[in-house]
């Protein structure tokens, strides 16, 4: 390979690598939205709060398993609770009522976070050695292939689960007919709150491969707005789509930068996504894999 | 008919929507053990809205009770949940179908018995008696709910309540939008579930000539207000009825401006 194309091919696998860092974030939105059409802007303040929570027990000498499984623990009950406390009683309210329920969660959940573990910025080492490896002349980051690897174990598991499981059933049913789902007798609360249980752990898996890269601090919080534009393109209710926008957002921004920095500017990075995303929505409102509700012709 | 115990007792049920938009106004309805009863009206007379009261589901669409109470199996059920009215045998079919449109037939037959927390054995069983009643869903048991035609969707619907194993089953328009041999074809096996299994039946029905001819009683709803009420044979042999709903009257032009005006 010359060396101009290895370096394309480096910079998209870099580029599709950290989509999949995105896709990790996007699918702890979709789970929610999915089944009860809450957009959960406090899945942010759950990442910072699952990676602070477990880097200070980790600090305080807890063994990584213990303090994995703890945090764990912790981040259902986090779910747990918000969906007892703030959502259930907001039940049948407007989209935007839940939305900013979700607002106030976030601040509840960043500063309770930083109010319990402090405000320094912690560093977290998962054990994985950064040194890139070589395939073909191209460079591969090695924590990069861990996290994909680590988040399409996750998503593998949540398809496993949607598709064989009789609460996974429940799950789609839900999300497909709300309605429909109550009349046959599913208990929906019970649902929510295994789907608000799901996207805890997805938070702290995100949280845990987030703040490895990025230090655990409070604008690991901010990592949401990375993955707006990820939902917009791949549309709110697709697991599917998150992974697919993902990939595709994180190559686009990284592309983007290199090859159209130099010419208007640099820092394209930080704000091509959104521009992406806008130019979509304008096309597909829906996104690429929103739904079109299944119709006969 | 023999008539068994009530099973349903509906009791000056008053039920608003929003900030106070009156769907019901003092209704009463009775519904025995064993009985097929037709709950007829037009448009807006408050059909949809008595059904949803009874399976709990008016909070889901905005609506409330205000007064009155409803009685399952000698129980006040006012203000029981769905879930628990379900595990109880009161199921729904709701108004225009509502099936899981991206599941498959087969997994919308199987979540209808999730409900009632039946295990895996019990489930499969369940499937083979709803694939013998509704052949047809058993070919398409692979596509999705959404794709197959209305009356398979209304097959569909009406089989994943039965999967809950329902003592009384509640329809809301099960004939709308659909071909009227494909209606036939629904309302027999209907029947003959009653027949055979005396599954009891409260079906809303636009199409008060095809209620009168399949049930065993029929109520009449006007502007949220129960206005009649007997056995469908004596219904059926009235003058009066006969030309507001059936058609069949000195004046077919009159008649059908009644029709319309009772959404037949």
């Amino acid at each position: 390979m010359s060396p101009d194309v290895s370096f394309f091919v480096e910079v998209v696998v870099g580029g599709l690598l950290s989509g999949v860092m995105y896709a990790l974030v996007a699918i702890g939105f979709v789970l929610i939205y999915k089944t009860s059409g809450v957009l959960n802007f406090a899945q942010g303040a759950m990442v910072l709060f699952a990676a602070l929570t477990f880097v200070s027990l980790v600090e305080r000498g807890l063994p990584v398993p213990a303090a994995f499984a703890a945090t764990l623990a912790v981040m259902a009950l986090v779910g747990l609770a918000v969906e007892r406390a703030v959502l259930r009683p907001l039940v049948n309210q407007p989209p935007i009522t839940l939305f900013m329920a979700t607002l106030g969660v976030a601040y509840v959940i960043e500063g309770a976070a930083q109010l319990a573990w402090g405000t320094q910025v912690h560093a977290l080492d998962l054990g994985i050695d950064d040194t890139p490896l070589e395939f073909g002349g191209v460079l591969v980051s090695r924590f990069d292939l861990v996290a994909a690897a680590i988040a399409g174990v996750l998503v593998a598991v949540l398809t496993l689960f949607f598709h064989t499981t009789r609460t996974g059933l429940a799950f789609r049913a839900v999300a497909d007919d709300p309605l429909a789902a109550l009349g046959i007798g599913l208990r929906l609360p019970r649902i929510w709150s295994a789907v608000w249980i799901a996207s805890g752990v997805v938070a702290l898996v995100a949280g845990l491969l987030w703040g490895a890269r990025l230090g655990v601090q409070f604008s690991l919080s901010l990592v949401v707005l990375k993955a707006l534009p990820v939902l917009v393109l791949g549309g709110f209710d697709s697991i599917a789509g998150a992974i697919v926008a993902g990939l595709i957002v994180g190559a686009a921004e990284k592309l983007a930068e290199v090859y159209l920095g130099p010419v208007i500017g640099g820092g394209i990075e930080g704000w091509f996504a959104y521009v992406a995303a806008l130019a979509l929505l304008l096309v597909r409102p829906a996104g690429l894999f929103g739904r079109r509700s299944v119709e006969r012709a | 008919m023999t008539a068994g115990r009530d099973l349903l007792r509906v009791e000056a049920l008053e039920a608003v929507y929003g900030d106070g938009v009156r769907a019901l106004s003092r209704v009463d309805l009775t519904v025995r053990e064993g009985e097929i009863v037709a709950l007829a009206g037009s448009n807006g007379a408050g059909k949809t809205t008595l059904l949803r009261a009874v399976s709990h589901l008016l909070p889901a669409s905005g609506g409330r009770i205000v007064a009155g109470r409803v009685s399952y199996a000698g129980r006040d059920v006012t203000r029981t949940r769905t879930d628990a009215l379900v595990r109880g045998g009161l199921v729904g079919v709701l108004e225009g179908r509502h099936c899981f449109r991206s599941l498959s037939v087969e997994e919308n037959l199987v979540a209808g018995g999730l409900g009632r927390g039946s295990g895996r054995s019990d489930l499969r069983a369940d499937l083979q008696r709803i694939y013998a009643l509704f052949p047809r869903l058993a070919q398409k048991r692979g596509l999705p709910a959404g794709l197959v035609s209305g009356g398979e969707q209304q097959m569909t619907a009406i089989g994943r309540a039965l999967m809950g194993r329902p003592r009384l089953l509640v329809l809301d328009e099960p004939s709308m939008g659909l071909a009227p041999k494909v209606t036939d074809e629904i309302y027999a096996i209907l029947v003959g579930l009653n027949r055979a299994e005396g599954l009891t039946l409260l079906v809303a029905e636009q199409n008060v000539a095809l209620a009168l001819r399949h049930a065993h009683r029929c109520v009449v709803l006007e502007t949220g207000r129960s206005v009649l009420e007997g056995p469908a044979r004596a219904l059926r042999a009235r003058d009066d009825i006969r030309r507001l709903y059936l058609g069949q009257g000195p004046e077919p032009r009159a008649a059908d401006g009644a029709l319309a005006a009772a959404g037949c």
